[in-house]
């Protein structure tokens, strides 16, 4: 309890005493810190389609919270009729299982409603779709498979509407064209998933010869930061985040919010860029410092991490852990930027020192010695320490190797190789030789 | 009666010049239904010959006089002369029928064999290769029988004097497999592991256009020295492994290339149950003692990890580590790692902590230097033959004809 009071304490001072910079927000509580999840607000940064499936995501994953997976659940609903998605609604519909009262159960009539208006619209397109084409008119045939894509989009249909989108590619004239194709393109492939194409449109898009709005950039960088985030390619999606323009405001709230280009961005920094990196990019990056603002624990804990502070850092990291396991993208890999952030700090802690107190350590680390012990061990048999620990005396020697050893020993052991493996191709040579001189020999 | 005495006066008579042994080079071939057929009468008339003048004519006699069904009253007869005769005779003489001195050699190991006595064999049979090798380097077929009798008499130093020559020319394929792998077998038993992998190796990769037996044996042992000696074994074999090697040789040796998995996840209890389970094909293979000892180095490899990892480490820790019973047994496996050689520590008694220590090797001796430099012309002069290698392989009228279309 004290824990999760504490940090919220400091950052209301901090509230107090900062400068307004950018204060298009309202400064409220901020929404992913480490307190519960407030539902409501976090659902309100996005729109559309991610609203729903984040929302669906946390319903599902706090199976022992049940307030708010009911609180999800009920907002998903809402949210959901005011679309068209028949198939999400009867998902949802099961989901609740009655346990909201019966305003929130079946609507039978509603869904039959808009299915019927599906269908007619689709026979509508459908004609237009193909007078266009009959009339061979370039742009009136992109917009129609535009449309289609946008009818497929709305009801759920994911591989229809990427295909239909990418149809319009032979219709496109100019680059405006080409750019509004890939952002729709990459909207259909972030929700479904499929994160090479994310980057190929991506890329795309980035190779237009008109220079491209910021806006626009600032989208492209999030999608490619978030298809490297899902490759497990922290250090690329990091400095694909960083370099997102504080232009994005509020412009891409159908895929991402800032608030988590700045956490996603924070964390795979922290993760994966050495301390040079996290200084110029990171901490100086006036640019970044906009979305750090709206979160300000992660801001805090890295500037802990850069000042050493880590004992605070990992607590901040600890309190943010179980509402960063409810984001649909952080999800599979809160535990290895976890892991890797800690190593990084056990890595840093050690690299100045000579000798290290064990004690010490544990103390600053807030885990017992046994345990640092171990994880120590790991990571010098990893080679990410060079040092060697004093089990006895506790304490961790840092150990340089002899240059001028390992250089004779290499060496040596690259001369016996060579020798061993030269007489061997000689031998071998000679009994190729040997066989084809019988073989020559028996044919005469 | 007079065949026999001419035969005999012929070889005293036409054993003195180069000319006149090639003269009786020619009529003892010409003579040679007879001298099978009188060979038991020749026989008794051999100590009217001198071995080393008379060596053609005594090699052809003897030659006949073994090729006999063989039994033990024989062997014990023919023995002795044999042994004699391989260290009196004269090298050119016998340079002029190696096959039938390499016959008679080998009928001499069979002799031996079967008289139960190897060590018996083995001066005469290492006299003899060193009076038939055209050069250091050149592989007899006596070379895997003396090897063998090595191995059947335990004689493993004498064995690895003869290892230490660097082969490279080779009569017979077949010779080159069994010579690498009873090489490979007897520097095992001296624990010499890398030389036995380098022999084991050779069999391996070999060119070869049918599977044979020596080959998936040697892939047997080669597996399991690598594991002792390594700690670590790939499946792949390198590139210029016949292809027949490379499809084959892993379905031969399901048993060993698990054992090597067991062993790759460093779990020793895994590792002991899989060599119980299996205990039966190791031994039928004969390899049972090489298996133990791949168990013992799984100890060894665990103890050098925590060398570098720790500076000091208590036996305690090191029991539990390793998963060893107690700290007492961790003791006595530290204690004979320092004696080997393998780590280098110092043990606490009183505190119950070992102290891993650096390599004290500094590389700045006398002796260090005269191993370099030994090195660096060994290398030069492996160089040196690669090089003329080349070149007269450039000058070959064959390979020229390929190479330009002619």
């Amino acid at each position: 309890m004290e824990g999760e009071d504490e940090p919220s304490g400091r950052m209301i001072d901090d509230e107090i005493y900062t400068n307004g910079v950018g204060e298009e927000e309202k400064r409220t509580r901020p929404i992913i810190s480490g307190e519960q999840l407030d539902v409501e607000a976090y659902a309100g940064l996005y729109t559309g389609r991610t609203k729903i499936t984040r929302l669906l995501f946390i319903a599902d994953h706090c199976e022992n919270n049940q307030t708010m997976q009911l609180e999800a659940l009920r907002m998903a609903y809402d949210e959901i009729k005011k679309g068209e998605n028949t198939q999400r609604f009867r998902d949802v519909v099961q989901k609740i299982d009655g346990r909201l009262g019966p305003s929130y159960g079946m609507d039978a009539a509603w869904c039959d409603t808009v299915d019927r208006r599906a269908e007619q619209k689709k026979e509508k397109l459908e004609n237009e779709l193909n007078a266009y084409r009959t009339n061979l008119i370039k742009e009136s045939i992109r917009m129609g498979y535009n449309d289609f894509g946008d009818f497929y989009y709305a009801h759920g249909h994911l591989g229809d509407a990427f295909k239909s989108y990418v149809r319009t590619r032979d219709y496109c004239t100019t680059s405006k064209h080409i750019i509004h194709m890939c952002m729709n393109a990459i909207l259909v492939s972030i929700e479904m998933g499929q994160f090479t194409h994310v980057t190929s449109y991506v890329s795309k898009a980035e190779q237009s010869p008109d220079s491209l709005d910021p806006v626009t950039v600032a989208k492209l960088r999030c999608a490619a930061g978030l298809a490297h985030l899902e490759a497990k390619k922290y250090k690329l999606a990091a400095r694909k985040f960083l370099e997102t323009g504080p232009e994005l405001g509020n412009h891409y709230n159908e895929v991402i919010a800032p608030q988590d280009v700045a956490t996603y961005g924070g964390l795979c920094a922290l993760a994966s860029f050495d301390r040079s990196e996290l200084k110029h990019k990171v901490i100086d990056n006036l640019n970044f410092r906009n979305f750090l603002e709206l979160v300000p624990e992660v801001r805090e804990l890295i500037n802990d991490f850069y000042s050493s502070r880590y004992a605070s850092c990992l607590d901040y990291l600890g309190n943010l852990k179980a509402n960063l396991l409810l984001d649909i993208h952080l999800h599979d890999h809160v535990e290895t930027l976890y892991d890797q952030i800690r190593h990084k700090a056990l890595i840093q802690y050690t690299h100045p020192f000579v000798s290290v107190d064990l004690r010490m350590m544990a103390n600053a680390f807030k885990t017992s010695v046994s345990g640092l012990e171990k994880e120590l061990e790991a990571l010098i048999a990893d080679n990410q320490i060079q040092a060697r620990i004093d089990s006895h005396n506790k304490i961790l020697y840092a150990r340089h190797a002899d240059q001028r050893n390992a250089t004779f020993q290499r060496v040596l052991q690259t001369g016996t190789e060579f020798d061993r493996d030269v007489r061997s191709m000689l031998l071998r040579a000679n009994l190729i030789k040997h066989d084809f001189n019988l073989r020559a020999s028996r044919k005469q | 009666m007079d065949s026999v005495q001419a035969l005999i006066t012929q070889i005293q008579g036409l054993s003195s010049s180069a000319g006149d042994v090639s003269r009786l080079h020619s009529n003892l071939k010409q003579a040679e239904e007879t001298i099978f057929s009188e060979s038991a009468r020749l026989f008794s008339a051999l100590d009217q010959l001198d071995p080393s003048i008379h060596s053609l004519g005594y090699l052809y006699i003897l030659e006949a006089c073994s090729s006999g069904p063989l039994t033990k009253e024989r062997a014990a007869a023919l023995v002795l002369p044999i042994s004699r005769f391989i260290n009196a005779c004269a090298v050119e003489q016998i340079r002029l029928a190696p096959e039938k001195f390499i016959s008679v050699c080998k009928r001499f190991k069979d002799q031996v064999m079967l008289l139960e006595a190897p060590m018996r064999g083995v001066a005469p049979l290492l006299t003899a290769i060193r009076k038939l090798q055209t050069s250091s380097e050149h592989l007899t077929p006596l070379h895997p029988e003396f090897l063998l009798l090595c191995l059947l008499a335990k004689c493993y130093k004498t064995g690895l004097s003869v290892l230490h020559d660097d082969i490279s020319e080779v009569d017979q394929p077949r010779d080159l497999f069994l010579y690498c792998y009873y090489g490979g077998m007897i520097c095992i038993g001296q624990k010499r592991f890398s030389k036995a992998l380098e022999l084991l190796h050779n069999v391996v990769t070999a060119p070869m256009s049918t599977m044979n037996a020596i080959a998936v044996e040697a892939y047997k042992k080669y597996i399991l020295v690598s594991l002792i000696h390594h700690g670590q074994f790939s499946t792949s074999l390198p590139k210029y492994t016949s292809s027949v090697a490379q499809r084959n040789l892993k379905n031969f040796c399901q048993p060993y290339i698990e054992l090597a998995n067991s062993y790759g996840t460093g779990k020793i209890t895994e590792l002991q149950t899989y060599v119980q389970t299996n205990k039966e094909k190791f031994e039928s293979d004969n390899n049972l003692g090489l298996v133990e000892q791949v168990l013992a180095s799984m100890y060894k490899r665990n103890i050098q990890r925590l060398t570098q990892t720790y500076l000091t480490l208590s036996l305690e820790d090191i029991a539990n580590t390793v998963q060893l019973s107690s700290a007492k047994e961790a003791e006595m496996h530290v204690l004979q790692m320092i004696q080997d050689g393998e780590i280098y520590a110092t043990i606490n008694q009183k505190d119950g902590m070992v102290r891993f220590l650096e390599d004290p090797e500094q590389y700045k001796t006398c002796e260090m230097i005269e191993h370099i430099d030994s090195a660096i012309q060994r290398i030069m002069a492996l160089s040196n033959k690669l090089t003329g290698m080349d070149e007269q392989i450039s000058c070959d009228p064959l390979y020229l004809g390929k190479c330009t279309g002619w």
